[in-house]
């Protein structure tokens, strides 16, 4: 794993230093809240409904045990024993005091970890695919390159003050799991006759006005890509709207200009940063990349493994549901479902946090992951360690079978938590989960995402849902509207509107209804949700929402 | 014609705590709705506001919400209101169990 060098331990240090003077300067009356509120969102400290958040950045999803007890630490220390993980792969807190966040920063810094950019009109946390290091499907690990990212983003001073936010994910595999196509600029790297090199994907983004992002280079060469992105990032920071923040993000700069007038300008830009990089990223990358090294992997049997998947039935359905496959023989990445059925998407207690970073440790070559769909990885595991993996998860309730099922939902924190949201999400995923649990379905309905934001931000990623909801305020009552077809994948689609949206208490029974049309209208278990929909189409999904009458009138208008 | 002015109070979030305050009749802010001054004229409730939002040291992010007023004291007439006097729905967090 990437250890901090000593600038990173300063820079973060002094970082700390100055916001807890800040706090100070802020509850001494001398800074008022117009003053502070851009300085605390710098760190990553919103203020919610109900409390503070804190958002702590998982710099591409990667943690370590150490990293992962702390964050328990800090939980039981100054929250109230749990967190929340994003879909941006961050961590949420969402009961600090505001004078304890410095603190808490202080002992993120002791794990090197921080809250910088979390927020504000900057280069997020750089995101990449879960199985990073892992997958039997991957060219190349991304982390190196989305560790370059981060170190080039961080403090660059051109971009403290953009247009507005920009998101920057990576894969490393043709199978995208780390939902590019939704992203500012989307990093895929490729191979071109044995070179590896990365397709650049710009404006991409969920939102109000969604986008599936477009490829703006085919191959970028690894030497060139930090002074590529240094001249996209900078010809939007000089096109982009800051007149108006709904139009402000790079995909509707890619939108309104073309895409074919960006890739000139960035042309242009580039010959200029090309020539200024002068070649320091490239040694920074070479001392980034030996620190993911890939674990020394042993060769053991796997007759553990086989004889309880014969003997165990709960743990083969386990074994069938939440493992992938490994890049090494023996081993396979297991994931860990914090979908519990009725529980929250996303929240982990410290004593489940704890529970999961001892098994990293002792089985896993100390290494996590978080994925964008709320869960945790265990990336590195040889099969025959699995099924005392699986009884330890078992007894912290952590060995939910259900990933990639109907109830491993996606949802964002909703009214119930979040200042901007317009309806909550979270009670909706959770009687999702508890009504498909109930009819013992979810393993015969089999791949099917759906995907819950509480307000057209789309922080749950609904647009990309196979079924999106989406919650909002129809005067003055909870309304959810339902999308279908979206794809988080490689072929990626903004999922399509049904049609009016349904009330709290309507959209538990909305849902029953799509999915027994799915079943009823499928041609068998191996066609999907997804496949069926678009074989389908959108008119017998609404007559099972609408009823006959709605659909034959859309179908007529 | 003018909408006619309905009910409010005055809410912010505590400074330290983050949580969820009210403007009291005698200018503490209280935790409880229940406590909260009841503004039913809009001149008086603009005043109250002004000087509601000036109190930096204390509080965050000062506004009027619509209340209709009952027996038992001022209640939410929107869901957010009402999600901001409990607490969250998953966990029994906030000032449901605070209070
Ligand atoms: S989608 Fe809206 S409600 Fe949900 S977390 Fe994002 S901003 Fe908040």
């Amino acid at each position: 794993m990437y250890t901090y060098s000593d600038f990173d331990a300063a820079f973060v240090a002094e970082r700390n230093r100055q916001f807890r003077a800040q706090v100070n300067r802020r509850i001494d009356g001398s800074l008022t809240e117009d003053e502070f509120k851009p300085l605390r969102l710098m760190n990553g400290l919103y203020l919610q409904l109900h409390a503070y958040m804190l958002r702590v950045a998982i710099p591409y999803g990667t943690l370590s045990s150490r990293q992962m007890h702390k964050l328990a630490d800090i939980a039981d220390r100054w929250d109230k024993g749990y967190g929340h993980f994003t879909t941006r792969q961050n961590i949420q807190y969402n009961w600090p005091k505001l004078t304890d966040v410095p603190d808490m920063l202080d002992a993120l810094a002791e794990v090197q970890m921080h809250a910088i950019q979390t927020s504000g009109n900057t280069i997020r946390n750089v995101t990449a695919d879960h199985f990073a290091g892992a997958a039997a499907d991957e060219i190349a690990d991304p982390r190196p390159v989305a560790e370059l990212i981060r170190q080039w983003s961080t403090d660059h001073p051109e971009f403290q003050f953009l247009p507005r936010k920009f998101k920057v994910a990576v894969s490393g595999s043709p199978n995208d799991r780390a939902v590019i196509a939704a992203h500012d600029v989307g990093i895929r790297i490729v191979q071109q006759d044995g070179q590896i090199g990365y397709e650049v994907l710009v404006g991409g983004g969920l939102g109000r006005t969604p986008m599936i992002g477009k490829t703006l280079n085919g191959f970028v060469a690894q030497a060139d890509l930090l002074p590529y992105l240094e001249a996209v990032v900078s010809v939007w920071n000089l096109l982009g709207r800051r007149d108006n923040k709904y139009k402000a993000r790079i995909k509707i700069t890619v939108h309104e200009h073309g895409i074919d007038e960006i890739r000139t300008l960035v042309d242009a830009r580039f010959a200029e940063t090309k020539a200024a990089f002068n070649g320091a990223d490239v040694a920074l990358y070479q001392q980034i990349e030996p620190q993911f090294a890939a674990p020394a992997f042993s060769t053991r049997d796997t007759a553990d493994f086989d004889r309880a998947y014969e003997a165990d039935p709960v743990f083969r359905a386990w074994a069938d549901i939440n493992l992938a496959e490994h890049r090494a023989p023996g081993y396979a990445i297991a994931q860990i479902s914090l979908k519990a059925h009725g529980q929250t998407p996303g929240d982990a207690t410290s004593e489940q946090m704890r529970v999961i970073a001892d098994i990293a440790k002792e089985f896993g070559h100390d290494e996590l992951r978080i994925s964008h769909e709320q869960n945790i990885v265990l990336p590195h595991v040889h099969k025959s360690d699995l099924p005392q993996i699986h009884a330890r998860l078992k007894s912290h309730g952590l060995a939910t079978a259900n990933i990639g099922l109907i109830s491993d939902i996606i949802a964002c924190p909703g009214m119930d938590y979040c200042a901007l949201a317009t309806a909550r999400s979270i009670p909706v995923a959770q009687q999702i989960a508890t009504r498909f649990d109930e009819l013992k379905l979810e393993n015969e309905i089999g791949d099917l995402k759906i995907k819950i934001s509480g307000c057209i931000n789309a922080c749950g990623h609904h647009h990309v849902g196979h079924i999106g909801i989406l919650g909002l305020d129809r005067a003055g009552v909870e309304n959810y509207q339902i999308t279908l077809g979206g794809d988080h994948t490689q072929t990626a689609a903004i999922g399509q509107r049904t049609g009016p949206g349904f009330s709290a208490e309507e959209i538990i029974p909305a849902i029953e209804r799509l999915v027994d049309a799915y079943l009823t209208h499928r041609t068998g278990a191996e066609e999907t949700f997804l496949a069926a929909y678009r074989r389908l189409g959108m008119d017998p999904f609404k007559e099972a929402l609408y009823g006959e009458t709605a659909s034959k009138r859309t179908r007529a208008a | 014609m003018p909408k006619a002015f309905t009910p409010k109070v005055i809410t912010a979030n505590a400074l330290i705590e983050g949580d969820v305050v009210y403007l009291t009749a005698d200018d503490r802010w209280s935790p409880r709705l229940t406590e909260a001054e009841l503004l039913t004229d809009e001149a008086h409730a603009q005043v109250r506001l002004l000087d509601a939002s000036n109190r930096h040291a204390e509080v965050v992010g000062v506004y009027l919400a619509d209340m209709d007023a009952t027996q038992d004291g001022p209640e939410p007439t929107h869901f957010r209101e009402a999600f901001r006097r409990k607490g969250p729905s998953n966990y029994a967090h906030g000032k449901q169990a605070d209070l």
